[in-house]
């Protein structure tokens, strides 16, 4: 259970693994996510499942190191097989066909964009995408989704790939050009959401986001991972991870995401010592 | 009402002070503020022949009837006064298959001791020490011999949940020759046995022993699994021939008032799964991180509330105090756990309610704003009703704050099995003596039918629906399903 079947690097500090895991692996919706737990002593953290193949019986991961776990994790080779792995958790995005959808990814948050992208164009929708990244090593994903979506637009803050500038500047140009839409998803670092939501809400073009907020269980039993959604106290494991971006308390949620910031590093730091990187 | 002694029964036995129960010993308050460890230290055999001594041994024993499961109480009581402890474990075995968890957690003082006759003139006898004294006897001695597996049914169980609902019941249908599964949402068994009640109160060695003790005797365990996600009820029917529910009240409840997503504000779940089931006291292994407060504050009264604030103590907070908005009289915790959270130092401030939580620019937790209240007239729940005083509010400078006010129903379950009705509450319909749920060939207990009750109670709801699930597949088919008579009590609040 839970083999590495494949990895790969797809940029600096952002990796891809197949994992075996086949009822998950049918199971699996887009929009959910899994807890992992890789040694021992190891914190159970969330990733959204950004595939799923239920021949194969995998199910892929897309990555960004960014402390102790996510590092461990980067370090286990194919063959290996991940300790504990639970899902899928979360309910999944509601696939229709709603016309044409604006699909905007943010750096490591194109991952679990795909999935969605994926399904929504199988349900028959048109899939304008808008990728961002800080630079053009580290947009990931662009040729899966040139093969699902109808047309994919990029942005690089610093204009070394696709237009310069951030999403919300690309979903401008297509605004500008008179492009209608009838549904957007957005999915990456919460200012990235908080603007895209503020742009799409001007033009009314309803709007969903998912959030990864701390969580430790995912089952909907330790509150960590509450956000603030219309005024009202919401679980992002089971009552999310997608909700409507006007309703969504930015601001609270990107306090809650800063909690354990120092200790992170600490052991981000320690660790890499420790594999010897 | 007249209670006799057996005749003969203390005949060759020197002067009983029947008033007065021997104390359990316990590490001082001081000390064990500063760990993990237990906190009593367990009877000596001389200790628990003496308190056994103190037992009437009533003909028309009043305890049983207090007892959940119906443990024979006069039974092992006796055998403990004849040097035959483990004679006197395996005479709990019969009816409870974790003696040494009950002997630790259960609310004796409102079950079986409550009803002991010696409590009319004196202290009743101390009912849960003699049970926690037998089962660690028993335990000790290492190897318990397995009971012989009985001849096999050929026929499937699902059990959702391993907690002591969960437990209770996988034992007692692998006893009947049923192949038996757990299926659990964590990666570690046990449920609210692991990841809520603190090692201080309840070694976790025990609980695993208890699993390890299922799993030899053929119990088939599968951690990782939430069902209603990975495979739902109606998948796991196809494949068992019954399916007992029993995931518990696991969805924490919070105040609703302002300042409650600030940092360093917790449900007392995430805070005692951090630190009991990821171990996050353990700085330098855990990867699990906790906040380390210096002032903490706990609201609630239960025992979730107590368990949370001497474990913020055992963190290394300077100061902890305990809001509850009723009187000590209504705490739902056990005397137990109060007696030492008090003397360990938690403060406690009585009839007093949270109004809103402070936070710093960075957004965490600062203070919390508090409000004293009167009693009124008793409530739904019999006790009586918190009545603000206008005015009267305070401020505690604070840097944590645990919300320890209870637990609603886990909703994946309940969501993903739409054809088995839930109340009102969210809790799942099941008939109160038997377990049935509406859904035939489902039987649900614990707390996700009742609400936030006891481990006890959940042993005997797992206890009953065992019993039924046994009576049910044994009958010949077309087998009759009675529905449930609706409407389990609400949860207490």
């Amino acid at each position: 259970m839970n083999e590495i079947r494949m990895k790969r690097q797809l940029g600096p500090d952002v990796l891809r693994m197949d994992v075996v895991t086949p009822k998950l692996a049918r199971k699996a919706r887009p929009g959910q996510f899994v807890i992992l737990r890789v040694t021992e002593d190891g914190e159970r953290f969330p990733l959204t499942i950004a595939d799923s193949d239920p021949q194969a019986g995998t199910i892929t991961l897309i990555w960004q190191v960014v402390g102790k776990s996510t590092l461990l994790l980067a370090a286990m080779k194919e063959g290996d097989a991940i300790l504990d792995l639970v899902g899928p958790l979360g309910l999944p995005t509601e696939i229709e066909r709603y016309g044409r959808i604006l699909c905007v990814g943010g750096g490591i948050g194109v991952a679990p964009l795909y999935p969605i992208a994926k399904a929504l164009k199988q349900a028959g929708n048109t899939v304008v995408a808008v990728l961002g990244a800080r630079s053009k090593n580290l947009l990931i994903l662009e040729s899966e989704f040139r093969a699902v979506a109808d047309e994919v637009n990029v942005a690089t803050d610093d204009g070394t790939y696709g237009r310069k500038g951030f999403v919300t500047d690309a979903i401008g140009d297509l605004l500008a050009e008179g492009m209608k839409f009838d549904k957007a998803w957005a999915i990456g670092p919460v200012p990235m959401m908080r603007n895209v939501c503020k742009v799409t809400a001007q033009v009314g073009i309803p709007t969903l986001v998912s959030l990864n907020p701390i969580m430790v269980d995912g089952t909907g039993m330790c509150g960590g991972c509450r956000v603030i959604v219309g005024g009202q106290v919401k679980f992002a494991c089971v009552d999310g991870p997608e909700f409507h971006g006007d309703q969504v308390d930015f601001d609270s949620l990107a306090r809650r995401l800063g909690t354990y910031r120092a200790k992170e590093r600490e052991d981000h730091e320690k660790c890499k010592v420790g594999i010897g990187k | 009402m007249t209670q006799t002694p057996e005749p003969g029964a203390e005949a060759k036995k020197p002067k009983i002070d029947r008033t007065k129960r021997i104390g359990m010993a316990e590490r001082p308050a001081e000390v064990r503020r500063q760990d993990f460890a237990e906190v009593p230290e367990g009877f000596t055999p001389a200790q628990a022949q003496a308190e056994a001594r103190r037992c009437l041994l009533c003909k028309k024993p009043q305890c049983i009837t207090g007892c959940p499961v119906g443990i024979d109480i006069p039974g092992f009581v006796k055998l403990i006064v004849e040097g035959k402890f483990e004679e006197a474990a395996d005479r709990i075995l019969l009816v409870n298959a974790l003696p040494a968890v009950c002997g630790r957690v259960c609310p004796q003082e409102t079950q079986c001791e409550i009803k002991c006759v010696l409590g009319k003139k004196g202290d009743p006898l101390s009912i849960g020490n003699l049970e926690r004294f037998v089962a660690d006897f028993k335990r000790a001695r290492g190897k318990c011999p397995l009971p012989a597996p009985p001849p096999a049914t050929g026929k499937k169980v699902a059990i959702v949940g391993s907690g002591p609902a969960g437990l209770t019941c996988a034992g007692e249908l692998v006893g009947r020759g049923y192949e038996v599964t757990v299926f659990e949402a964590f990666h570690k068994t046990g449920g609210v046995l692991v990841y809520g009640i603190p090692e201080f109160r309840l070694p976790k060695s025990i609980v695993q022993d208890e699993v390890n003790r299922l799993a030899a005797r053929g119990v088939r365990i599968v951690t990782n699994a939430v069902i209603g996600k990975l495979d739902t009820v109606e998948e796991l029917l196809q494949e068992f021939d019954a399916v007992f529910i029993g995931v518990g009240a696991g969805a924490p409840m919070f105040l609703g008032v302002p300042g409650e997503d600030l940092l360093g504000v917790y449900s007392a779940n995430e805070y005692l799964t951090r630190t009991n089931l990821m171990k996050a006291y353990d700085r330098e292994r855990a990867d699990t991180p906790i906040f380390r407060a210096r002032r903490v504050a706990v609201i609630g009264g239960g025992n979730v509330a107590m368990d949370s604030a001497r474990t913020a103590l055992r963190l290394g907070a300077e100061a902890v105090y305990l809001i509850y908005r009723r009187s000590r009289q209504e705490m739902p915790a056990r005397a137990a756990e109060i007696h030492h959270a008090e003397q360990e130092g938690i403060r406690f401030n009585l009839l007093v309610n949270p109004t809103r939580i402070f936070g710093n620019d960075k957004g965490w937790v600062t203070g919390i704003e508090c409000q004293r209240q009167e009693l009124g007239e008793p409530d739904a729940s019999g006790r009586r009703r918190p009545i603000p005083i206008k005015g009267s509010e305070f401020v505690l400078d604070v840097d944590a704050v645990i919300v320890a006010i209870g637990n609603r129903p886990n909703p994946i379950v309940p969501k993903s099995t739409p054809d088995m009705q839930t109340n009102k509450w969210g809790l799942i319909v099941a008939d109160e003596a038997t377990g049935r749920t509406t859904k035939p060939r489902v039987w649900a207990g614990g707390d996700i039918v009742t609400g936030a009750a006891t481990v006890i109670s959940a042993m005997g709801a797992g206890q009953a629906a065992a019993r039924d699930i046994d009576t049910y597949l044994k009958t010949a088919e077309p087998r009759e399903w009675n529905l449930p008579k609706p409407e389990g009590a609400p949860a207490k609040a």
